[in-house]
């Protein structure tokens, strides 16, 4: 399944209701506000960590709304992989289900 | 793939009006279709063509048309959510008795049976939003 995430993590707890309901092989994208989630050494590096490496959760975040934001690869937490839109039309094929946490 | 977008947030509201426009333009780039867009809540903003932006600001009405001419693509609006917001067609404007119609090309104004419908059919619904 896949979970998209709009909102930052430090507005709405929509990330970390969605990290807390993610299963082993779910993917998390992080796109728009969400995206400042992945910058390494916020607070919300915890629970991303649980869910890459404790739960097997797979987490994504999207490279234009990253760069918008002024946020390099280089300053992504380790684990997070980035994906374009190809990217984004390609985890919503490789995934059946999509859940979107407005 | 065969696809239906929700979009349930106006283009002057936060990103999702973009975010689903540029996921909708990469699905066509990689061959999928798109059944269906449909408009829900303020996305019906959206479909407005007597938006008159500021000419350095992005039209996303206009994007939105031009998008479906190239390509054929179902752009409903919900009835309900358009009127609310004074969204109307020719025929809708004179049923409430009127004075203008104001729906951008290659929209059309139609129920939630429509959401449902694309849900039905499609491989993927996918909704952008608040």
């Amino acid at each position: 399944m896949l979970h998209i995430v709009n909102k930052s993590p430090f507005e709405r707890n929509a990330l970390k209701s969605c990290l807390a309901h993610a299963l082993a092989g779910d993917s998390v994208l992080l796109i728009e506000d969400a995206v400042i989630g992945a910058v390494s050494g916020s607070s919300i590096v915890t629970e991303l960590q649980q869910a890459i490496n404790g739960n097997a959760v797979k987490i994504y975040a999207l490279s234009p709304d990253l760069a918008a934001r002024g946020v390099k690869a280089e300053r992504v937490l380790e684990g997070i992989q980035v994906v374009d839109y190809a990217g984004f039309v390609d985890l919503t094929v490789a995934n059946e289900k999509t859940q979107s946490w407005l | 793939m065969k696809y239906t977008i929700m979009v349930n947030e106006g283009p002057y509201q936060h990103q999702s009006s973009d975010t689903a426009l540029q996921f909708v333009r990469a699905a066509l780039a990689k061959g999928h279709t798109i059944f269906r867009v449909f408009f829900y809540h303020d996305g019906v903003n959206n479909g407005t063509r007597l938006a008159v932006p500021p000419k350095d600001d992005r039209m996303l009405q206009k994007e939105w048309s031009e998008l479906a001419e190239k390509h054929g693509l179902d752009l409903v609006i919900c009835i309900a959510a358009a009127q609310r917001r004074g969204l109307m067609d020719a025929s809708e404007a004179k049923r409430q008795g009127l004075s203008a119609d104001n729906i951008a090309a290659g929209f059309r104004i139609s129920g939630l049976g429509q959401l449902i419908e694309g849900g039905i059919e499609s491989d993927r619904t996918i909704v952008f939003g608040d």
